[in-house]
This record gives structure tokens, C-alpha cells and sequence, in this order.
């Protein structure tokens, strides 16, 4: 009888690959075949989420595109860490622009591509979120604007890295970074600062913008296959946790972040031209401790001199996301 | 070539960075015993037979499932799956049905009629086996399987053992296990029915070895004072006679005495037969009842009344004198003085079973306890080349349990033929919930199997509860979640950010790349069934 038709029962779409599923149901990464983008030997830091969540979007990319890719990149750990020039990780053609430009450069080279007559070759831009939402976001915003056939992702890691875990306008409140210091009455990163931004892409109404995490690989391929088979300006925003400047353990990248996206604190979607199209449920619900608890980063929240009322804050985010994008099942939130 | 400022190293691909330089840690991969396997008296590979199930590759399941136990069809019947009861998934919703594909394997096992795999060629050994219940045949089963010359031989007129004289139809309808028994048989063992061996010693002339399965089949009795016209009969003798052309008569109103599972059998075989009436009189409560707890919660359905906390002091015609009892600091029962009177035309006495011990007299260095054959770890018994088993020894009395030993005796029997000793293979450790990453397993609640309508489970013997068809076997299989075992999920392969997963191909699992693995433990972390683990690294 081989293959029955799958709801698979044994493990779900959760894991990566699955041995009763039929090929063409299989993950891009469950494939010996995938093109590893970026390659073994990089200088990623144990169980980082960005060199994971980089080659899992660049592979799927890879896999939809035929292996037609470029890949632009900003400065920032991605690019440092995968490439002490002159030697690299990367396995696709790629190109290190500045800090601030890589919408830019990618807009460019889309457009050379289209002089050429090439457009069969698609064009990938990448950054941090310092790259994207600080330095890069004059240029990111024109890119959408002017609707240019480039697929931007941004790995956000909610601070700068590479140099020293500053503060970004994607750190979240009440978080310790170098330039946040766990002092005063309200230790760590304000409160009502900084930029949500995948509504900001949404509100350029642009074809295509989604959020995932590295926790679920699944859906990640799935948003970037869908992205990859659109034309126009469209947006990945890709929740990598870090564990060198969150203060986690290196095994726990992938809890992290499924615990951000289960406590709602980030939340997973996807919308077209500006209108959110579908999100992706939370399965089991946990509370933001249990997301903040495992993070030095925001052991200041907690200890002999607790700030509870932080939490609540923190909670109350969490919270909010929940009822705007309704990540809960009817039954779950009555 | 002169190398730019501040430039140190080559033009190339990372590869000659090997970072596997930076660990502390290694994964390493490894197989954990699952809690199922951990559990089964008869020691099966549940995890394993389930898992070539979930590709839907039933031959090759049940293949595994018999390299270990010669009886599915009986034991997705019979057995109360103390697999089931630690079963992790029960720890996430509930246990995988292990026992409900056990039935189905087997059961399509006889319908697609699948043979046994041929012995080996032969040993040139016999060995006697005393008793052909399920202690008996499985030692039968395995001994014939390694090539050695066996011979059941068996006072009663049928084989089966308990599994015939002791398990009503309904449990057990008798052509599931005639089709197992036969397939036994098909191996080459010689079985010869109605010959009661009366002494060992002799009977053992000509074999190399022997094995006692005899069971327990007299009934325990107690001293109730009893009317010349009292209808008293013993559990034992009435459940046999179930196997005659004649049915026993038990009048409208059957009590029985005792709170094991054949206390429970009884009092549903005299349903079936017609009384109307049909109670279970008990000495102490329910939790303390050995009976298993859906035998009770069926018996109830089925109309059977249990009087608790009662004992039967005097047997008249018609009528039974009961005293209530109290239980004590100890969960004992104690008498309180108070009696009342009961109408019964019958009372059954289910006060548990003695072993017929007659066959060994004579045998040198026997040591017998408590009524049962004392053996040792390799079921020998003091007299070398004598082993036994089943419900003759000490140890818990059911089917499963049965088979297991005939498993484990047949095992030492051949190390025993060989002039050696049997070395069990050290286990893995255990694979507890702990260990399992149980987010990867989708939310699948179990199978509920078919239960005959309670109509016909109060007046007839067909089979009260039903089996599982193709699709929810496979359903219920791959609730599996392969604890302590690869599955070839590909987590591994996905997660490390190191590309440091060798993928090997299917069947083949994964191995290590130890030159470029930093040793995060992401792996491990996300592995669902445990089967990574990390160990430091010697610095």
C-alpha cells in the first residue's frame, strides 16, 4: 500500500523531514541535494540563529529560482562572520555592499538583470536589523516604493552584534544591551520605542511581506518560496535569537524562538499588498516568563530585585498581538 | 602573491576553517530502550515492529514482532499491556495503542496466512517440554527456531493451555488461537496431546534437555462449611468445562468468591450462560481489587453486581451466609460480626490457583516455595538440564508473562546444548519523557477499538471487543513516537547551523561531521525522540 495520503501521524509538519511523506512533500532541507548556501567552516557563533535561518531562506530561495540567485548582503554578522574576505562561505553568487545600501545594490543589480534580459536570475538582499531598520531603511523604503523585483529578508536579532550588542530600533523594551544598561527605575530598553518593521513594509503596499522564525522551518520555506514566485518588492522579516547577545544557552536557539512566537511576543504572518492573509496559530500557549525567564538579557525582569511590573508591560504586548492578529483559536481565547 | 593590508587570510572557501576546533561538547548518536520494550514481559521490540508498521509494511512489523513472541493474534487479545502503561505518549495525550496493532498484525497475519521463517538445520538435540500452554509453546516456538528437535507433551486433550481452559471466547475466540497454535506446530514440533507425564525423571530418558510448563491448574480452596445440597464448584474446573459439549449448569443466581481477573471471568461466563443474576463477592474494596480495572468497568457494563467488603462464611442449598468485613490499618480485611444472608443457586470459588507439583517427586536438588519450582536466573531448576517456567514459578501469572519465559528458557536451554552460558545483551538506557523533545509530534488522539453491542456481550460468546482496520492501524502506529530510537526525522540534518549533519540516506541515519561541529547541542535540543546525546569532550 506504500504512501497513504498524509495528515502524517507519527510527527506531524513539524520536523524538518519525514520518511512517509512522498519527495515532493519533503522539506527543501531534508534534501541531501540542498545547495547549503552558506557553507561549513563559517565563524557563527555556537547555535547561532542567523547562520541557520540565512541558509534555510537562501536554500529555499535556491530551490524555487533553479539555482538563478544572487545574493546582496549588508554589513553586519552575516556578512562578517561568513566572509573574512578574501575567503567565504557562501555557495551562491554574492555581493557585500555597505552597511546602509544593500536595497539598493540589489535594486541594481535587478535592474542590470533586466537589461540583460536575464529574467530568469532573481535578486535576494539581506541584512540585520541594524542594516534594515536603522542604517538601511532610507533605501529599503525606496526599494519599496518604486516596487523594485527584489526579495529583501532581514534576519533580526534585535541588536548590533557583530560589534558589541548595541541597541537597535528592533530591540525590545525592558531588554539589556550595551547601550541599554539594566540601571534605574526602569532598567534596559524603553518602553515605546522603536520600529514594528513589518507594518512599515505593509503600509508601502507592497505585494508580498511576512514574518517567521527560525523555529519553524516549514513555514519559513513555504513564505519564501511563495515570495520567490512573486515579482516586485517584497519583505521577510526573520526572527533569528542570538545566543551570545541574548545570554542563551547555544542549544536553545530554536526553543527561543518558538517561545517567542508562542507567547505572541512575535507574531507570524503573512499579508499581500498591505492586508494580512493568514497567521500562523499559537499551538501552545505560554505565558512571557517563560520566553524572558531563559534570556540573560532580561534577568534584570527578575532575581532579588525583580521588576514584575515590566513583565505585565511585557505581557500586555504580548497580549495585544494576540487579539490584533488573532493568534489564538476561537475557543482558546474565549 | 603580495597580500592587500590587513589581509591575512587566502582567497577560498571557508572549508579550511575546520571550527570543529571550538567544541567542548560532541553529540553522539545513540539508540535508548523505550519504555514499551522496557516493559514487555515477553521482551518484544515494540518500537521497532511499530515503526516498520508506519510505513504500512505489516509483513516486515510482525516479522520483528515474532522474532520475540510467537502469539500477536492472542496477545492483542489477552494481554493486559503493562507496555501501555508506560507508554510516554501518555504523558503528552494517551498511549500509543500498542496492543490494538499487536491484534491487527496478527490478525492479518492469519488472513494473509504468513508462515514462520524455516528452521535452520537441525542440532541434532531434543528437548522435552511438559505442558503445552503458552509458557510451553513459545519455548517450543524459539527452541524449534534454533534448529533443535522438540516435543510438547500434554496431559489435556487440546493445546493452548490457560490460554483455552482458562480465557473465555469471548477474549479469545478459539480459531485466532488454534491458527497460532498450528503455525507452532508447522515448525516440526511434535506435540503429543493426552499424555500426562507422572514422573520427570523418566519421561526425560532420551532428551538432552527438559522444560516444565505445567502451569497452575488446581484450585485454591477455602474452608467454607457447606450443606450437603450446596451447589459449589471452583472457577477452574467450571472455565474448562466451558470447553465441552456440555455447558455447566449454573442456575439463575451465580455468586462468586474471589476479586482476581477469573473471579471477573466467571461472573461474565455465567451472564453469558444465562443467569440472571451474577455477583462477585469480594472481601475488600476496589482499589484493592487484583482484578485489572477494564475488566471490572466491562464486567459492570455487562450487568455483573459486585458485593464489596464480604466474606462467604456458610454455603447452604439456595442460600449463602455472608459476614461484612472492615478493612484494617494494613488494607487488610477484618471480621465485624455482622452477617446477613444471600440466595444463590451457585457459588464459585475464584480463590486463585496451586501448581501440581506430582511430577517432580523424586528429582534430586528441587527446591520447592510457596508451591512453586524455584529456578534461577537461566530457569534451571537444581536438577541440571531441568528448566521450567510459566505459572510454576514465582513470578506474576499471565500470558505475556508465559511467553516471556519460554522465551528466556529457550534461550538458556540452547546455551545449556551448547555447553555454554547465555549472555542477555547489556540494555541501553532508558528513554523517559525527559528525554523526548515532544513538540515535533502533532496532537493524535488514540483509537478507540469497536466493543460488541451489550446485548450480545450479556448472552452470547462472540468477541466482545473489535479490532482495528488497515487505516486507523496505521493511524494508531504512527502515534509511535519512537522514543530513544532515530527515525529519520531529519531534525539533526535541519537544525545545525553548521552544516556538520551527514545525511546518509534513507535507512542509513546520519553521522557526525566532527570537523566543523561547534558543538552547540542544537541537535540534541531538538531531536524529538532522544536520541542524540551530548558527551564533553576530553581537553
Amino acid at each position: 500500500m506504500g504512501f497513504q495520503p498524509i495528515k502524517f501521524y507519527q510527527t506531524g509538519t513539524y520536523t524538518v523531514g519525514n520518511r512517509l511523506l512522498s519527495p515532493d512533500q519533503r522539506s527543501v532541507q531534508a534534501a541531501e541535494s540542498r545547495s547549503n548556501s552558506i557553507n561549513s567552516g563559517h565563524r557563527a557563533c555556537q547555535g547561532c540563529g542567523e547562520a541557520l535561518g540565512a541558509r534555510y531562506a537562501i536554500d529555499a530561495a535556491m530551490a524555487e529560482s533553479h539555482n538563478r540567485l544572487i545574493a546582496v548582503n549588508a554589513t553586519g554578522c552575516l556578512e562578517v562572520f561568513s566572509t573574512p574576505y578574501p575567503e567565504s562561505s557562501w555557495q551562491v553568487p554574492w555581493i557585500h555592499s555597505v552597511f546602509g545600501n544593500a536595497p539598493a545594490v540589489a535594486t541594481g543589480i535587478a535592474a542590470a538583470m533586466k537589461v540583460k534580459g536575464k529574467t530568469d536570475v532573481r535578486v535576494v538582499a539581506q541584512g540585520g536589523d541594524g542594516g534594515t531598520t536603522d542604517i538601511g531603511f532610507g533605501c529599503l523604503s525606496g526599494m519599496f516604493e518604486r516596487n523594485d523585483d527584489v526579495l529583501y529578508i532581514c534576519y533580526d536579532n534585535q541588536a548590533y552584534m557583530n560589534t558589541g550588542v548595541q541597541r537597535s530600533s528592533a530591540t525590545p523594551p525592558a531588554a539589556r544591551t550595551a547601550t541599554t544598561m539594566p540601571v534605574g527605575p526602569e532598567p534596559g530598553n524603553p518602553f515605546g520605542q522603536g520600529k514594528n518593521l513589518p507594518e512599515i513594509a505593509m503600509a508601502h503596499g507592497i505585494p508580498y511581506v511576512a514574518t517567521a522564525t527560525v523555529a519553524d522551518l516549514r513555514d519559513l520555506e513555504y513564505k519564501v518560496r511563495r515570495a520567490m514566485r512573486m515579482r516586485g518588492a517584497r519583505y521577510i522579516h526573520l526572527f533569528v535569537p542570538c545566543p551570545l547577545g541574548w545570554g542563551t544557552a547555544s542549544h536553545d536557539t530554536i526553543r527561543i524562538a518558538r517561545l517567542a512566537k508562542e507567547s505572541g511576543l512575535f507574531p507570524v504572518f503573512e499579508a499581500e499588498h498591505g492586508e494580512v492573509r493568514s497567521v500562523l496559530k499559537i499551538r501552545r500557549k505560554v505565558r512571557v516568563e517563560e520566553y524572558l525567564m531563559p534570556q540573560k538579557r532580561f534577568a534584570h525582569l527578575f532575581g532579588s530585585h525583580p521588576h514584575p511590573e515590566m513583565v505585565i508591560r511585557i505581557q500586555e504586548i504580548a497580549d495585544r498581538n494576540i487579539r490584533k492578529y488573532g493568534l489564538l483559536d476561537e475557543e482558546e481565547a474565549a | 602573491m603580495i597580500k592587500p593590508f590587513a589581509i591575512t587570510l587566502k582567497p577560498g572557501t571557508s572549508l579550511s576553517n575546520l571550527t570543529g576546533t571550538w567544541r567542548t561538547e560532541r553529540p553522539v548518536y545513540l539508540d535508548r530502550l523505550p519504555p514499551c520494550n522496557n516493559a514487555c514481559p515477553a521482551g518484544e521490540n515494540i518500537q521497532g515492529w511499530l515503526y516498520h508498521a508506519e510505513s504500512g509494511d505489516y509483513e516486515q512489523a510482525w516479522r520483528m514482532l515474532v522474532e520475540e513472541n510467537p502469539f500477536p493474534a492472542v496477545m492483542g487479545r489477552v494481554c493486559y499491556h503493562p507496555c501501555e502503561d508506560q507508554c510516554n505518549r501518555g504523558k503528552l495525550d494517551s498511549p500509543v495503542g500498542i496492543n490494538s496493532v499487536e491484534r491487527f498484525l496478527g490478525d492479518e497475519a492469519i488472513r494473509r496466512g504468513w508462515k514462520f521463517s524455516e528452521p535452520p538445520d537441525s542440532s541434532g538435540k531434543k528437548v522435552l517440554i511438559v505442558g503445552a500452554g503458552p509458557s510451553g509453546l513459545s519455548a517450543a516456538y524459539h527452541l524449534a527456531r534454533m534448529g533443535h528437535g522438540v516435543e510438547i507433551q500434554e496431559a489435556g486433550p487440546m493445546a493452548g493451555g490457560m490460554m483455552r481452559f482458562g480465557i473465555p471466547k469471548y477474549r479469545l475466540p478459539r480459531d485466532v488461537l488454534d491458527a497460532e497454535v498450528k503455525r507452532i506446530l508447522d515448525l516440526g514440533v511434535r506435540l503429543r496431546l493426552n499424555s500426562r507425564v507422572e514422573n520427570i525423571s523418566a519421561s526425560m530418558q532420551g532428551f538432552d534437555a527438559a522444560f516444565l510448563a505445567v502451569g497452575a491448574h488446581i484450585a485454591k480452596r477455602a474452608f467454607i462449611p457447606a450443606g450437603d445440597a450446596a451447589h459449589v464448584v471452583d472457577a477452574v474446573s467450571l472455565l474448562h468445562s466451558m470447553e465441552g459439549e456440555e455447558r455447566p449448569m449454573l442456575g439463575r443466581r451465580v455468586v462468586v468468591y474471589g476479586g482476581g481477573n477469573t473471579a471477573i471471568d466467571v461472573a461474565r461466563t455465567a451472564r453469558r450462560l444465562g443467569a440472571t443474576d451474577a455477583i462477585i463477592v469480594y472481601r475488600r474494596t476496589r482499589e484493592k481489587m487484583p482484578a485489572h480495572d477494564f475488566e471490572v468497568e466491562e464486567a459492570l457494563q455487562e450487568g455483573v453486581m459486585i458485593k464489596w467488603l464480604s466474606a462467604i462464611r456458610q454455603a447452604d442449598e439456595g442460600q449463602l451466609t455472608v459476614e461484612k468485613m472492615v478493612l484494617d490499618d494494613k488494607g487488610m480485611p477484618q471480621p465485624t460480626g455482622e452477617f446477613e444472608k444471600m440466595e444463590a443457586d451457585t457459588l464459585v470459588l475464584a480463590l486463585g490457583q496451586d501448581v501440581d507439583l506430582t511430577l517432580l517427586e523424586g528429582v534430586p536438588n528441587l527446591e520447592i516455595r510457596n508451591g512453586t519450582v524455584q529456578v534461577s536466573g537461566n530457569m534451571m531448576t537444581g536438577f541440571p538440564g531441568l528448566f521450567a517456567g510459566g505459572d510454576m514459578v514465582m513470578s506474576e501469572r499471565s500470558v505475556t508473562v508465559a511467553a516471556g519465559h519460554g522465551k528466556k528458557a529457550a534461550r538458556h536451554i540452547d546455551a545449556y546444548l551448547r555447553g555454554a552460558a547465555y549472555e542477555p545483551h547489556s540494555k541501553h538506557e532508558l528513554a523517559d519523557f525527559g528525554k523526548l523533545n515532544t513538540w515535533y509530534y502533532s496532537d493524535a488522539d488514540k483509537t478507540v477499538r469497536p466493543m460488541l453491542d451489550i446485548i450480545r456481550r450479556q448472552t452470547s460468546f462472540d468477541e466482545v471487543q473489535g479490532g482495528l482496520n488497515e487505516s486507523n492501524a496505521l493511524f494508531e502506529a504512527r502515534r509511535c513516537m519512537s522514543c530513544g530510537n532515530c527515525f529519520e526525522c531529519d531534525n539533526c540534518y535541519g537544525v545545525c547551523p553548521d552544516n556538520a549533519v551527514i545525511k546518509l540516506g534513507p535507512g542509513k541515519r546520519f553521522k557526525f561531521n566532527y570537523d566543523y561541529c561547534k558543538g552547540c547541542g542544537l541537535c540534541a535540543a531538538e531531536c524529538p525522540c532522544g536520541a542524540i546525546k551530548m558527551v564533553p569532550e576530553e581537553i
